[in-house]
């Protein structure tokens, strides 16, 4: 055999060691790639039932998301649009690329994203009577992360149904707290527009004196959380607001979407 | 035989552990043990990891050229990680998630590396299996006291659990916020090898050098 610690042998043992460990790697790769898709897909959809409060404990997520039909909506227009292929469209993605998004100047920009993408991916629960919610994409930064997550509004497109953030990194018990199943049900039934058709909504600091006027415009800050509180106050402000899906709310309202 | 067995399997949880005597792996220590589900994760991957290195190191020991050894070592455990990686997002997505980056930093634990080098690579592949299996569980059984004492006084729960209902559902507990920030792991970590050199004395490392005493300027 030849000696391991001459020239070719140190060449020939790294050699083989790194073929075998690249098949065994390449391989499990591979190999375990559908489950993997398929755990992605389910977790997206947990993501957005569980954001609408369609979740229901014992039903299979595939069945609950059968009745929700996903639509790719133009920003700008505030149009549906055919431009991207639903099935392969991963709008984090096209936030990134030059051609598919664009940039926000600073006044622009509420949320802290620095772009945005042209086409979100929205999914619109519907009944005999017309549309029953709408769930939206919404990200923003925090403290720490950016916070991914969804809203849905009613059919009136403008009470919130429910909200839900599946990724931060925000401090556990404190900014972490917009995981709080109690703080995420204030969100329930407040309104989004005012009267004039401007966005309304936001976390304010401190909880929400409900006698006063407005307060159906407004949600508890979170304690300890400025910083987090006030970066999903900016994100939703942006997303629905005039760059975000504002234009689309009202397209969709009048019929013309 | 049976004796050393023994002794290598469970010599590693108490007597010599990783974490406590070793004070190797700690950085992954302070990072998963907010919730005890991870924690076990994280316990089983490395102790798979530890157990499966050690064990293809040692199949492979003597073709293994000196002056290349570090490297060959790192290779094997870098693959098993991947793969164990794979595996974790294919069969728990959720955990795998939560453990995001650490399951990847198994290869740069100590644990793994230092048994690696100062076990396998002297020893038979059964004994140097066995040594990986108890040195994970000392790791283990140092994370899992870690998570438990953290999640239930910090959360309130124990595996999602809820054991003591927490003032903002409407309970009486009102959490321990620094539980769940890592800093907290290295008090509970000082506080249990504390605990566990005053019992067992010969852990106590006698000391690299003496203080000098202050000395004071004359004041003039």
């Amino acid at each position: 055999m030849l000696n391991k610690d001459t020239v070719g042998g140190t060449l020939s043992v790294a050699l083989i060691l790194c073929v075998v460990c690249s098949i065994v790697v390449a391989s499990s790769a591979v190999l375990l790639r559908p489950m993997q898709q398929a755990n992605k897909d389910l977790d997206r959809k947990t993501n957005i039932l569980s954001a609408a409060g369609l979740l229901k404990e014992g039903a299979s997520v595939d069945s609950l998301f059968e009745g929700i039909s996903v639509r790719a909506v133009d920003l700008d227009s505030g149009q549906f649009t055919d431009s991207v292929d639903l099935e392969n469209y991963d709008q984090r993605k096209a936030s990134k690329d030059p051609a598919l998004s664009e940039e926000l100047s600073a006044s622009e920009d509420l949320a802290k994203i620095s772009r945005r993408a042209n086409v979100a991916t929205v999914y619109i629960v519907e009944n005999s009577g017309g549309i029953e919610k709408v769930i939206l994409p919404i990200k923003g930064y925090g403290l720490w992360s950016t916070l991914y997550g969804f809203i849905a509004l009613e059919g009136d497109l403008n009470t919130v149904a429910g909200l839900g953030f599946y990724e931060h990194a925000e401090t556990p018990g404190l900014g972490g707290e917009v995981d709080n199943p109690l703080w995420k049900a204030k969100w329930e039934g407040k309104k989004v527009f005012d009267d004039e058709g401007k966005t309304a909504l936001r976390v304010i600091k401190g909880p929400v004196d409900s006698n006063r006027a407005g307060s159906e415009y407004q949600i508890d800050g979170l304690s300890g959380a400025t910083l987090t509180s006030r970066g999903v106050s900016q994100l939703i402000q942006f997303w629905l607001g005039e760059n975000g899906f504002a234009p689309f709310l009202t397209k969709l309202k009048e019929g013309e979407a | 035989m049976a004796e050393k067995t023994k002794d290598i399997l469970f010599k590693p949880v108490v007597e010599n552990n990783p974490i406590a005597l070793q004070i190797l792996g700690i950085c992954s220590a302070l990072a998963v043990t907010s919730q005890l589900s991870v924690s076990l994760v994280m316990c089983l991957a490395l102790t798979t990891v530890t157990a499966f290195s050690n064990f293809f190191v040692s199949l492979v020991r003597n073709f293994i050229p000196g002056n290349i050894r570090i490297i060959v070592q790192m290779t094997i455990i870098a693959s098993l990680v991947i793969v164990v990686d794979q595996v974790l997002k294919a069969v728990a997505y959720d955990v795998s998630k939560q453990l995001s980056v650490f399951v990847g930093l198994i290869i740069t634990n100590c644990i793994v590396m230092g048994r690696a080098e100062a076990y396998a690579m002297k020893n038979p592949p059964v004994a140097s299996f066995l040594d990986g299996v108890g040195n994970g569980l000392g790791y283990s059984v140092i994370l899992i006291v870690l998570a438990v004492i953290r999640e239930l006084f910090g959360s309130g729960s124990l595996l999602g659990i809820e054991i003591l209902p927490v003032v903002s559902t409407g309970g009486w507990y009102v959490p321990n916020g620094l539980l769940l920030l890592p800093p907290s792991a290295f008090f509970l970590i000082g506080g249990f090898i504390w605990i566990l050199r005053t019992f067992k004395t010969d852990q106590v490392e006698a000391p690299d050098f003496e203080l000098a005493p202050n000395t004071r300027a004359e004041v003039v």
